[in-house]
């Protein structure tokens, strides 16, 4: 499997991470080395394996829906670069 | 002043319980130290304030002489742990001036038994390397050094192994999701062990990839991992993957007496072109166990061949994931926006400028195998060979034997820079012999083993069975009484 400039520039995009147009052929040729790496799983015989969901054998815990914390709106919004009337603030999402 | 930062836990532990020294004292010396050697770019956020405010409360309780286990015992703590109003950037761009609003259980675990914190150790950006040249703030540098070189101390812990070596701490904490705590101990000469997947919570841990990831301790003795690791794990509501195993005394199972166990040597760990120099340590390792009663056996772990391929599918698909919360909404970064721009335009350019390149290419790495059409072909594949890794590992344990003896790393700390051309997979190779463990979840701890011909040290990794790390220290710390390893690095910082 060969990664071209439009394949790096569609993976970009779904990542969410700006890529200038002069860099995509660079990152295209990154790419091909991971995956060519990658490719070695080709030859291991996986007939019935089942993939691994979790590493160790326990179950995940259950608890109850119960709400067990809040009324912290001032410090969860500490850290954000934008925050107004106690809300996330962003660019405009609807017209 | 006295180096008393040149101590080791149990030392220190035990004059502060005798009271022959005060935790102010040894934790000053640590500040002094760690002041004196900014060429090392292994402390990145100091907390010297805090620290001795800490240090002053633990010398209060081993007055009223109701110590908990590392009363008084100054560390430093890898820049991915959160801790409360102190800057936690995981050394990315992206979290640049966060400060986190909560502690993490790891770091309130420490600080219930008594630790003192001196600050935030540099790292590889979001965990993500092996030679701590993808952080935002600079390289750290390993203080081990050969012909003037500047060597990395390893990664991604990088900045936790230079300050332990170093004597800026009595110790130091670290995460291990590919070998991140297991190399850099092997490059500094020191002690580091991850333990099996869910004895430390990774709750308040900036996550990179969840399956893998474990914390632990990075020391100057195997006593020091021992005492160290009991005080960081245990079972925490907030990590649905952390483990209700109890946890034993770990100090106490260091008997010395390692009879009648069996040590397996797998033969898939012996590379073409591997160094002499290597290849006799795990020999001499190995002659050290059996002398010490050990039945040493060879053994076959035959998919270790594809432990690092799959490894670099679940990695990344894993953090593609987790760092798709970083989008300048919450909390971190945001790009300056131009009038007009839209809001996946300041994801997109916050993500770009924000993350570091190894970070960027591993984030759409994930992305692209998990993507629609390559999710069974990569995915789907890779978690299928993780299954049978693991197994590889349950039929030798199932066989009986009680460790695996392997190197640690294919080679010593390599200069800063080298690899800045090689292509990806290159800097990859470090975590070789390491991978597998994670990818198992089962503990694996790295020793010194000696010097290399350049006087650089070279570390020994046993892995042990799953929630049996008392047993794999034991071992561990015939060992290293064994080689005897105690040289440090000459001061040049």
């Amino acid at each position: 499997m060969s990664i071209d400039r439009a394949t790096a520039a569609r993976v970009a995009k779904l990542a969410r991470i700006k890529v200038d147009d002069s860099s995509l052929d660079i990152l295209a040729a990154e790419f091909n080395q991971i995956l060519g790496f990658i490719e070695q799983l080709n030859e291991v015989d996986v007939e019935g394996v089942e993939p691994m969901t979790s590493v160790s054998p326990q179950k995940l815990k259950r608890r109850m829906d119960q709400v067990s914390d809040g009324d912290q709106q001032e410090r969860v919004l500490s850290n954000a670069p934008d925050a107004r009337e106690g809300f996330f603030a962003v660019p405009k999402v609807v017209e | 002043m006295d180096a008393y930062n040149t101590w080791t836990i149990a030392e220190a532990r035990d004059k502060l319980k005798a009271r022959e020294i005060t935790s102010e004292e040894i934790t000053l010396s640590c500040i002094s130290a760690i002041d004196d050697a900014d060429a090392l770019g292994a402390f990145v956020h100091k907390t010297p304030d805090k620290a001795v405010e800490q240090a002053r409360s633990a010398d209060l309780l081993l007055k009223q002489g109701d110590a908990p286990s590392l009363c008084g015992i100054p560390l430093g703590i890898k820049d991915l742990f959160a801790c409360e109003g102190v800057p936690t950037q995981a050394a990315s761009k992206i979290l640049n001036g966060f400060k986190p609003e909560y502690e993490s259980t790891v770091t309130q675990n420490l600080k219930n038994a008594g630790a003192v914190t001196l600050g935030k150790v540099n790292m590889d950006e979001f965990a993500m390397g092996s030679s701590n040249e993808t952080s935002v703030y600079g390289n750290a540098v390993n203080p081990w050094k050969f012909s003037d070189k500047a060597l990395t101390p390893g990664g991604s812990s990088g900045g936790s192994a230079s300050a332990v070596a170093a004597d800026l701490c009595l110790a130091a904490i670290g995460t291990d999701t590919g070998g991140s705590i297991r190399q850099p101990a092997a490059f500094t000469g020191i002690v580091g062990i991850k333990p099996t997947y869910g004895r430390c919570s990774r709750w308040g841990i900036v996550a990179f990839a969840s399956s893998l990831d474990q914390a632990g301790p990075m020391c100057k003795s195997v006593r020091d991992t021992a005492i160290m690791l009991e005080a960081m794990c245990g079972f925490d509501h907030k990590d649905s993957t952390s483990s209700e195993s109890p946890v034993p005394n770990f100090e106490a199972m260091l008997t010395g007496n390692i009879k009648n166990k069996k040590i397996g040597i797998p033969r898939e760990y012996r590379l073409d072109g591997m160094s002499p120099q290597i290849e006799s340590l795990w020999k001499d390792g190995a002659d050290m166990l059996r002398s010490a009663g050990a039945e040493v056996v060879d053994i076959s772990l035959p998919h270790t061949k594809y432990a690092l391929p799959a490894y670099y599918v679940i990695a990344p698909a894993e953090a593609s994931s987790n760092l798709a919360r970083y989008d300048g909404v919450r909390f971190g970064r945001r790009a300056k926006l131009n009038a007009g721009e839209s809001i996946t335009e300041m994801y997109e350019r916050s993500r770009s400028e924000g993350f570091g390149n190894e970070v960027q290419r591993r984030v759409m790495i994930g992305t692209y195998v998990l993507s629609a059409g390559f999710y069974d072909a990569y995915y789907n594949r890779a978690r299928k060979v993780r299954s049978l890794i693991k197994k590889d590992f349950e039929d030798v344990f199932a066989a009986g034997i009680d460790a695996i003896l392997t190197p640690t790393t294919p080679s010593a700390a390599f200069e800063l820079g080298k690899l800045e051309t090689a292509d990806p997979v290159e800097m990859y190779l470090n975590d070789v012999f390491t991978v597998t463990v994670n990818l198992a979840g089962l503990p694996g701890i790295s020793v010194p083993a000696g010097l290399n011909s350049e006087g650089l040290p070279l570390g020994l990794q046993l892995i042990g069975r799953p929630w049996e790390e008392g047993d794999l220290m034991n071992i561990a710390h015939i060992l290293e009484s064994a080689t005897g390893f105690v040289e440090k690095p000459v001061k040049w910082w």
